[in-house]
C-alpha cells in the first residue's frame, strides 16, 4: 500500500491547520488523494493542535502510533510529545526553537532539554531534520511565517512525493496576497535548511 | 461569492467534513437553517451564516438547540427544506420537541445533524446519538467519509420529504473535522416561501390525535425499514466467509485493516450507512454467507444488538461479537491499530503491532492545558469572587470558556454537568448544606438554559448568588452571536435582549452589573450581594478579548510591564491571576508585551503598584 502518513503537531497560533491544508491541496494538485483530520484543543487558548494528513490509498482519516512516515513538529517539545507516532522508518522534521507552555513561564513545570532528546530521536528514526524555523521565519520577515518555513522543510526534505512547486502554488492560493513575498521567502529558507531547494 | 454557493458542477475540492455537509444541503435546495453552536458541529452553521448574508437562504443562531429545531419545524410544516445542526448533547435539549415532531411529521424536509464526539475532544460526555433513532422512530444516516457526508446530506432531504419525517444525519468528530476530496454536484433552487394548511387533528398532539399519529409513525418506520434494506448506503463488499459489520469512520479502519492484514479475500463487509430503521433483510442475507461476525462500531453496541437480534429472529446461531473483553471498547475513538488488532484476534490472523520508537527515556514534556486568554474578563471576575468567599463557597459552574476557571490557581468550579445546570443545581447545594453557593454561567449559556432555573429559584426562595460572566459572545465555539448580541457592525438588524432586564423581569430582587476589570468595585459588589438572602445576580460584563478585536470600535490598548524597582517579588499577580502574558525569568515576573492586552487587572491586585503601562519605546520593542 502506498500511503504517506504525515503527522503535524504545533501550538495554537502557529498555523498548523493552514499548513496541513496546503499539504492537502498540493498533493491533490499532484494527483495524490489527500485525507486529513485536525484537532484543535481550544487552540486559541494555548492548547496543542494536531493535524493528520494521509496521502494516497486508503479510507481512514487517522494515524496510529508507530505509523507516521513523517512527523512535522512546529515546536520541539511537541515533537517529543508526538514521538510515539514514529517508527524506525519515520522522518522527523522539527523546529528547534522552544515555545514553552505557560506553566513553564511561571515556574510550575520544567521545559525539557531539547538537544539531548533530539539526539536520542535522531538515532531511532530514519532521518531527523532539525532547524530553527522561528529564526528563519523572522529572517523571512514575520514570525507568523513559521508554518511556511516548516512546509518548505517538508518539501525540501523530499520525504513526500509532492514537488516543491506544488507546495508553492498551493501556498499562493491559500494565503493572503499581501504576505506572498514573506511566505515564499520563508518556504525557501525552510527548504534550503532541510537540504534541498 | 461563497465557495459553497458556486455552481461549479463536477469540480473536485478539498473540503472539511462540515463544509461538505453544508454543500450537500445547498445541493438539496435547503432554504431554512438554524443552529446553536457546539463542537464538532459549529462550522456547518458558520457556512450557513455566511451564505445567508449573500443569498436568500435563511439562517439563525437560535437561543438553544430545541428552539433551533422548533423554528425549523415550523418552516418544514409549511413545506420548506430545512436543516438544524447541533452537537450530540444538544439533541438532548431538542429531544422533547423532536420525539413528538416524529408523530406530526413534516411537510417539507427537516434534516437534523447530530455531531457525536467520541473521546470527548470538546464535550462533557460521549453519548451515542444513534439511540435517538429507536427513541423517536426517525431514520438515521451515518457517513463514513467526507465525500459521502455531502452525498448523504443531499439524500437525507429527499428521504425526509418522501417519508414526511425528520431525518437524523449522525456524524462523529472524525468526519466533521476531517477533510477530503468532494465532487460538487448541481445546486437545486431554493424554495423560500411555503404555505400552511391547517389540520389540527393531525398536528395538535393532544392524546386523541397522538393515538392516531403513533400508528402512522409506525407505518412510516416500516416504509423506512424497506428503504434501508434496499438503500445503496447499506452495502455488502467482498465475498469471504468472515463477516464484519461496521458504520461511520469504523468502515474506513476496517477497509484499510483487512487489506493491510493481507486477508481481504476472506472477509465480507456490511457497511451500514442507513442505520435506523435497521436493514434486517439485507443483514439476514449477509449473515447467511458468514461463518462468524465481528461488529466494529465506536460507542455503544447499537449495530451489535441489531445484528444479534436479526440473527435471533431468523433462528441463526453463528457467533456475533463486537464489544467486550479483548474486543472493542465502548470508550473513546477507534484508531487503525485498534481495529486491526481486534480483527486479527477475532479471526485468528497474524498481526504485529506497528513498532513505535522507544520513548520511555525521553524527557517528560509539560502539559499544555488550555487557559483563559490574556485579558479575559472571566479571570478578573473569578479572582474577585474568590477574594470574598475563598474555598468556603460551593461553585457550581457551566459550559463555556469560563469552565477553564476550574484550573489552578483560580479553582472556580466545583460541579459541572450540562448547559444551565449551574443555576439549577445551586439551589440543591444551598438547601442541602446551608453553605454559600455561587453559580457561574456565561451569557450565551444564560440565554440557552439559564432563564427557567433562575425563575424557579426565585419562586422557590432559594438562597444563592449567580454570576453571569457576560463577555458579549459565545466564546468557546468561535464567537457566534446569542440573543444579547448586537450585530449592527455586520449590517445585521437584531433586537438584543438585555440580561439585566431579563434577570429583573424574572423577579430577582438584587441585581448588580459591574465591569470585572474594575477590581475593587467588583469585590464590593460581590460583598454587597453576599449580604442578601435569596437569589442575587451579579452581571460581570466586559468583552471577550478575542471577539473584541473583530469589532469596529476596537483600539489596541497599551500593554503593561513590571517596574523592577518597585516589584518586591510577592508574585501575587502570578499566584492569583495567572495570566498567560506573565513569565518568570531569573526569579522576576515579567509581562510579554505581545500577549498583554492592557486590561489593567493585574495592575490592580499588585500590592506594590509595580505593574504599570509600558512606555512607548518598550511597546515598540
Amino acid at each position: 500500500m502506498t500511503t504517506k502518513r504525515i503527522m503535524i503537531v504545533a501550538v495554537g497560533g502557529q498555523g498548523n491547520i493552514l499548513a496541513a491544508r496546503i499539504v492537502g491541496e498540493a498533493a491533490a494538485a499532484a494527483g495524490i488523494t489527500p485525507r486529513m483530520s485536525e484537532f484543535h484543543g481550544m487552540a486559541q487558548r494555548g492548547g496543542v493542535v494536531e493535524s493528520m494528513v494521509l496521502l494516497g490509498d486508503g479510507v481512514g482519516y487517522c494515524i496510529a502510533d508507530g505509523e507516521a512516515d513523517i512527523l512535522l513538529g512546529f515546536e520541539p517539545s511537541e515533537t517529543i510529545r508526538a514521538a510515539k507516532k514514529c517508527g524506525a522508518h519515520s522522518v522527523i522534521i522539527t523546529n528547534t526553537a522552544p515555545q514553552p507552555p505557560f506553566t513553564v513561564a511561571t515556574g510550575q513545570s520544567r521545559y525539557p532539554d531539547i538537544d539531548s532528546a533530539m539526539a536520542k530521536l535522531a538515532g531511532r528514526v530514519n532521518r531527523l531534520i532539525a532547524l530553527d524555523a522561528t529564526s528563519l521565519a523572522l529572517r523571512a520577515g514575520s514570525s507568523l511565517s513559521l508554518n511556511m518555513v516548516m512546509l518548505g522543510a517538508l518539501a525540501g526534505s523530499g520525504a513526500t512525493d509532492v514537488a516543491p512547486d506544488r507546495f508553492r502554488a498551493a501556498m499562493k492560493n491559500k494565503t493572503k496576497a499581501a504576505f506572498a513575498g514573506i511566505n515564499l521567502e520563508a518556504f525557501d529558507l525552510g527548504a534550503r535548511a532541510a537540504g534541498q531547494g | 461569492m461563497h465557495m459553497l454557493l458556486k455552481e461549479s458542477p463536477n469540480e473536485e475540492k478539498l473540503l472539511l467534513g462540515n463544509e461538505a455537509i453544508a454543500r450537500g444541503a445547498m445541493e438539496a435546495g435547503v432554504a431554512f437553517t438554524a443552529a446553536y453552536p457546539g463542537t464538532p458541529s459549529s462550522e456547518i452553521a458558520l457556512q450557513f451564516f455566511q451564505i445567508s448574508r449573500e443569498s436568500d437562504l435563511y439562517f439563525e443562531y437560535s437561543a438553544n438547540e430545541k428552539v433551533a429545531l422548533e423554528v425549523a419545524a415550523g418552516a418544514a410544516m409549511c413545506g420548506l427544506r430545512t436543516m438544524v445542526t447541533m452537537k450530540h448533547v444538544g439533541v438532548n435539549v431538542a429531544a422533547d420537541a423532536l420525539i413528538t415532531l416524529a408523530y406530526t411529521g413534516v411537510n417539507g424536509a427537516l434534516v437534523l445533524v447530530a455531531a457525536d464526539d467520541p473521546f470527548m475532544f470538546s464535550s462533557q460526555n460521549e453519548q451515542d446519538t444513534r439511540w435517538y433513532g429507536k427513541l423517536s422512530g426517525l431514520p438515521i444516516l451515518e457517513p463514513s467519509t467526507v465525500a459521502e457526508a455531502k452525498e448523504m446530506t443531499t439524500y437525507a432531504f429527499d428521504l425526509s420529504e418522501s417519508l414526511k419525517l425528520p431525518v437524523i444525519l449522525r456524524t462523529t468528530t472524525r468526519i466533521n473535522h476531517s477533510s477530503g476530496m468532494v465532487v460538487f454536484g448541481p445546486l437545486r433552487k431554493r424554495v423560500t416561501r411555503g404555505s400552511f394548511e391547517k389540520n389540527p387533528m393531525s398536528y395538535v398532539c393532544i392524546p386523541a390525535v397522538s393515538r392516531d399519529l403513533h400508528p402512522k409513525l409506525l407505518e412510516k418506520m416500516a416504509r423506512a425499514a424497506a428503504m434501508a434494506d434496499e438503500s445503496p448506503w447499506n452495502r455488502i463488499e467482498g465475498d469471504g466467509p468472515w463477516g464484519i459489520v461496521c458504520n461511520g469512520v469504523s468502515y474506513g479502519y476496517v477497509s484499510d485493516a483487512i487489506k493491510e492484514l493481507g486477508a481481504a479475500d476472506r472477509f465480507r463487509v456490511l457497511r451500514v450507512g442507513f442505520s435506523h430503521p435497521f436493514p434486517e433483510k439485507l443483514t439476514h442475507r449477509f449473515l447467511e454467507m458468514c461463518e462468524k461476525v465481528l461488529v466494529a462500531e465506536e460507542g455503544e453496541p447499537y449495530l451489535q444488538e441489531a445484528v444479534s437480534s436479526c440473527a435471533q429472529g431468523f433462528g441463526m446461531m453463528l457467533p456475533i461479537h463486537g464489544k467486550g473483553e479483548g474486543l472493542f471498547s465502548k470508550l473513546y475513538e477507534f484508531d487503525p491499530t485498534t481495529v486491526k488488532r481486534v480483527i486479527a484476534a477475532y479471526f485468528n490472523l497474524p498481526f504485529t503491532l506497528p513498532a513505535s520508537i522507544r520513548i520511555d527515556d525521553l524527557p517528560e514534556v509539560p502539559a499544555r492545558p488550555p487557559n483563559l486568554c490574556p485579558g479575559c474578563p472571566h479571570r478578573a471576575a473569578y479572582v474577585a469572587v474568590r477574594e470574598v468567599f475563598g474555598d468556603e463557597a460551593i461553585y457550581p459552574t457551566d459550559i463555556g470558556c469560563y469552565t477553564l476557571g476550574l484550573l489552578p490557581p483560580l479553582r472556580m468550579g466545583d460541579f459541572l454537568i450540562a448547559m444551565g445546570a449551574g443555576i439549577g443545581t445551586a439551589g440543591g447545594f444551598a438547601r442541602a448544606t446551608g453553605r454559600k453557593v455561587v453559580a457561574f454561567i456565561g451569557d450565551s449559556t444564560f440565554f440557552h438554559s439559564g432563564l427557567s432555573p433562575l425563575a424557579s429559584a426565585v419562586y422557590n426562595n432559594h438562597d444563592f448568588m449567580v454570576v453571569v460572566l457576560d463577555n458579549g459572545t459565545t466564546g468557546m465555539t468561535g464567537h457566534q452571536p446569542h440573543p444579547g448580541v448586537d450585530l449592527r457592525h455586520l449590517n445585521l438588524e437584531r433586537t438584543p435582549v438585555s440580561i439585566e432586564a431579563a434577570v429583573k423581569g424574572l423577579g430577582v430582587q438584587k441585581v448588580l452589573t459591574v465591569n470585572p476589570f474594575k477590581y475593587r468595585k467588583t469585590v464590593e459588589a460581590v460583598r454587597e450581594l453576599a449580604r442578601h438572602r435569596g437569589v442575587s445576580v451579579l452581571i460581570a460584563a466586559a468583552p471577550c478579548p478575542l471577539y473584541e478585536r473583530t469589532l469596529p470600535h476596537y483600539r489596541k490598548r497599551r500593554p503593561f510591564q513590571v517596574n523592577a524597582a518597585k516589584c518586591r517579588d510577592h508574585k501575587v499577580c502570578v499566584s492569583k491571576a495567572a495570566c498567560p502574558a506573565f513569565f518568570v525569568a531569573e526569579g522576576k515576573v515579567g509581562i510579554d508585551a505581545d500577549r498583554c492586552t492592557g486590561c489593567t487587572f493585574c495592575a490592580q491586585i499588585c500590592p506594590e503598584n509595580a505593574i504599570l503601562p509600558a512606555a512607548d519605546k518598550e511597546v515598540a520593542r
